[in-house]
């Protein structure tokens, strides 16, 4: 190979590498970040994002290079060259995204005990047996072991009971037997909720908050997080739940403590005053 | 070496094979009639899907619910999923090329079981009319193609059996299929021909079919259970009886998840057979392709709960399906490096074969990315069930599959027929489905991570712009089919005589006339122990256009 031409590729892979990285960071394509969970997510994604547009416009330019550079020109009748493989290429090709892989695999588990997820696993078992042996089938979301730990958290959890049925969700507040179509909730409050499903399966989904929980009939789910931004979101159901799917909504209210004590004191049935 | 296989008695298979255009509709036991009848077939089954997605988008042009009633909606989607994988995709990709080439790749004269081959392609007409039946009848499924308990029990029963019965007659049909290709993969090869010397479509072939054999049962098995639910009120799936309709999405996807490598193996293999012969050079990395076949296969298996990262899924199983699924991008990689290789210092003929195959690299490429991206559960767990997820798996089904169809019969046409199809149709038709297609799934990945579910007839209104761009796509996809359709027409009857072996290519379906004798060869079929020894020598093409006895790279 010419020298000239190992710079051009050199210079090549390294403008690839910068420009899809630049466009993996500044390129927003989600909505806001309303909750804590959502902001991590919002790190692993413009990773994958970057990851995915340096690969896909590596692959997309040697495609479109190929078919330009090695087109049959007119007159031309003798066949290319005969090379069957090469195994270092083939060596390379297999090593160099086996270690994306494992690094993207290792980043997200990274990214998804941020989030809560692993929780039930890394807890010791019989922490785990006992809370399984309780509550029968409970079967977790993110942030699933929390609810066994939430002393570790420095403000108490709020409690939610979530009923779905066709097609409506219900937020029921058991600390002030509070029924409700909307969900309010305070901000930086870890809120944690508990879902049960009437009929079919639902799934319970707020965008901004970048979490989603199947809501199964029989198999109580959990779901927790904390909301950090005021601001009206939807609740969509995201499973396929019968004809009215589609307007199957709800929004979320997250606003400062005031106005969510304001609103709890004002529908609850019997007032506690919080510790 | 020579080897010659003397011709069977030719009195006792002529007799029995219809001749002339009757062929098409008999009970043809000559695998190239059956695997043209499922091509039409197919295509006809298409052509439907394809109208039901039209009225799908065309319902998702405007955020309210205003073109069809809520539930006709749901039928729709349902119909639409069904048709494209069960009626069009499965029974191309592997029965239509499976049937046609195969034989002629292990040098025999016909499938393994010539009676059981009809039969599989017979169940599918029966089974489609039977499924688009059920819409006149009492309403169709409504509860989409996964059917997913307690929806699946709770709504409308007709439609909902009369999907499942469908559904299992298809099944029926695959595994038939099935393994019929193992058999003939594995027992029918002409002697002195080794499995290391095949096309790389057999391989494909041979991966795939391993798969329908093992994972259909089990969808079967499903179904049943799950019909069962329905009509006499047990309770495997349903929860108010004490079941459980999580594990119902276990056995689904145990089947469904390996029907995405069902759809797409067969189309890698096309395209291996594709490339080297438009580009003139040998399949790069042959070995590392069979073996990353093999590894697909192995995989697929094992990563079905990621289709479950919110169904309430303990995290050790997350975590082993996250890993699971991610590695199957490295033996895929392996194949779409391997192909780029191919092309590489080629001499390559921008034809719509080249186009279409090229087209369907850049597109599974980024199904791909976004199939990892899919596969890390904390990704995953916020666009489940979204526009992402629809993008996602349009740009591998359609972008993928679908456009390697579409190479495939630029590339096989003349086989069939004899005669070319119009290449600068060809060209057209490739521009509108590729920007149509991009057009109409690109800007759902954005509708997904900004809060739009799938399976929905209305949304919030924030949505109605990329909706709109991205129906424009759709019709655009929808218009590209008339080129096509009449090119396929025409130059059936008026297309450039092609000649036996148009592309000078070496593999032992060239190596006959176009189209071939019942008997596929005249004489004894040739052993073609290097099918991409292009570039060799130039005597290899020549020994292969003149002789049609023996092809050696040397």
């Amino acid at each position: 190979m010419p020298k000239s031409s190992a710079i051009y590729i050199a210079l090549l892979i390294i403008a690839l590498l910068i420009g899809g990285t630049w466009i993996g960071q500044n390129v927003n394509l989600l909505p806001i970040d309303a909750s804590t969970n959502a902001s991590i997510y919002d790190e692993l994604f413009k990773v994958l994002f970057s990851i995915g547009t340096i690969l896909f416009l590596g692959m997309v330019g040697l495609v479109v290079y190929s078919l330009i550079r090695f087109r049959r020109k007119p007159g031309q009748i003798d066949d290319g060259i005969a090379i069957e493989d090469n195994l270092p290429l083939e060596i390379f090709w297999t090593a160099v995204p086996a270690i994306v892989i494992l690094f993207v695999g290792l980043y997200s588990y990274d990214i998804y005990d941020r989030m809560g997820g692993m929780q039930t696993l890394n807890h010791d078992s019989e922490h785990h047996h006992q809370a399984m042996l309780n509550t029968q089938k409970i079967w977790g979301g993110i942030g699933s072991g929390s609810i066994e730990s939430s002393t570790q958290n420095s403000m108490a959890e709020l409690p939610i009971e979530v009923t779905a049925l066709q097609f409506a969700f219900l937020f029921h507040y058991p600390q002030g037997d509070i029924i409700s179509g909307e969900l309010h909730v305070p901000i930086d409050q870890p809120v944690s909720m508990r879902l049960e499903s009437k009929d079919v399966i639902h799934a319970f989904w707020v965008p901004e908050f970048r979490i989603k929980q199947d809501i199964i009939p029989g198999q109580p789910t959990v779901l927790n997080f904390t909301p950090t931004k005021a601001g009206r979101y939807p609740i969509i159901c995201a499973e396929l739940c019968g004809p009215y799917h589609g307007s199957m909504r709800s929004t979320v209210i997250v606003e400062e403590p005031k106005e969510y004590n304001e609103w709890f004191n004002k529908n609850a049935k019997e007032v506690i005053t919080e510790s | 070496m020579t080897i010659s296989i003397p011709p069977d008695k030719k009195e006792s298979i002529e007799g029995l094979q219809p001749k002339g255009w009757f062929r098409y509709f008999s009970f043809s036991l000559d695998h190239k009639v059956i695997g043209l009848q499922y091509l039409v077939c197919g295509f006809i089954f298409y052509l439907i899907g394809g109208a039901l997605a039209s009225a799908i988008r065309i319902e998702l042009t405007s955020p309210i619910s205003d073109f069809m009633a809520r539930d006709i909606y749901n039928q729709i989607l349902t119909l639409h999923g069904t048709i494209m994988i069960f009626l069009w995709i499965v029974p191309v990709v592997n029965g239509a090329f499976g049937n046609y080439l195969i034989p002629f790749y292990v040098g025999a004269r016909d499938m393994a079981f010539p009676r059981l081959n009809a039969i599989a392609f017979w169940l599918i007409p029966p089974a489609g009319l039977l499924l688009i039946s059920s819409y006149f009848i009492n309403g169709a499924a409504q509860s989409g193609w996964t059917a997913y308990p307690p929806l699946s029990i709770t709504s409308p029963a007709a439609g909902q059996l009369i999907w499942i019965l469908s559904v299992l007659l298809l099944g029926g049909s695959s595994i038939f299929g099935g393994i019929n290709f193992i058999a003939t993969i594995l027992k029918l090869r002409r002697p002195g021909l080794k499995l290391m010397q095949l096309p790389m479509y057999c391989w494909a072939m041979l991966g795939t079919s391993i798969l329908v054999v093992l994972s259909t049962p089990v969808l079967a098995g499903t179904l049943i259970l799950l019909s069962f639910d329905i009509i006499a009120h047990t309770g495997f799936f349903n929860p108010a009886l004490g079941g459980n309709a999580v594990i119902y999405q276990h056995l689904f996807w145990f089947y469904s998840h390996p029907a995405v490598y069902i759809m797409v193996l067969p189309a890698f293999g096309l395209v291996s057979e594709i490339l080297p012969v438009h580009s003139r050079k040998p399949l790069f990395g042959y070995t590392t392709m069979v073996y990353s076949i093999m590894a697909i296969v192995l995989l697929g298996f094992v990563v079905w709960a990621h289709h479950m990262f919110t169904s309430g899924t303990p995290p050790w199983m997350r975590l082993f399906f996250t890993i699971a699924t991610s590695f199957i991008a490295v033996p895929t990689g392996i194949k779409f490096f391997n192909w780029v290789a191919t092309l590489w210092g080629g001499r390559i003929s921008l034809n719509s074969a080249v186009l279409f195959s090229c087209g369907f690299i850049v597109n599974f490429v980024l199904g791909g990315i976004t199939g990892v991206a899919l596969a890390q559960v904390p990704f995953d767990i916020h666009v489940h069930d979204t526009y992402f997820v629809v993008a996602h798996f349009h740009y591998i089904v359609y972008g993928g599959s679908v456009f390697v169809i579409f190479s495939s019969i630029y590339h096989w046409y003349p086989k069939f027929t004899g005669r070319m199809l119009n290449e600068s149709l060809g060209k057209f038709h490739f521009a509108l489905t590729f920007i149509g297609f991009n057009l109409c799934f690109a800007p759902q990945h954005w509708l997904g991570l900004n809060g739009m579910p799938r399976r929905v007839a209305e949304y919030d209104p924030q949505f109605t712009f990329i909706n709109q761009i991205s129906s424009i796509g759709a019709l655009i996809m929808a218009l590209s089919t008339l080129p096509f359709l009449w090119n396929v027409f025409h130059s059936a009857f008026k297309g450039t005589i092609a000649g036996d072996n148009p592309w000078l290519a070496l593999t032992p379906e060239w190596l006959t006339s176009s189209p071939p004798p019942v008997e596929n060869w005249e004489g004894p079929a040739p052993l073609v122990t290097k099918p991409y020894g292009y570039g060799k020598s130039t005597a290899s093409i020549n020994k292969a256009t003149t002789s049609s006895k023996e092809v050696e790279g040397s």
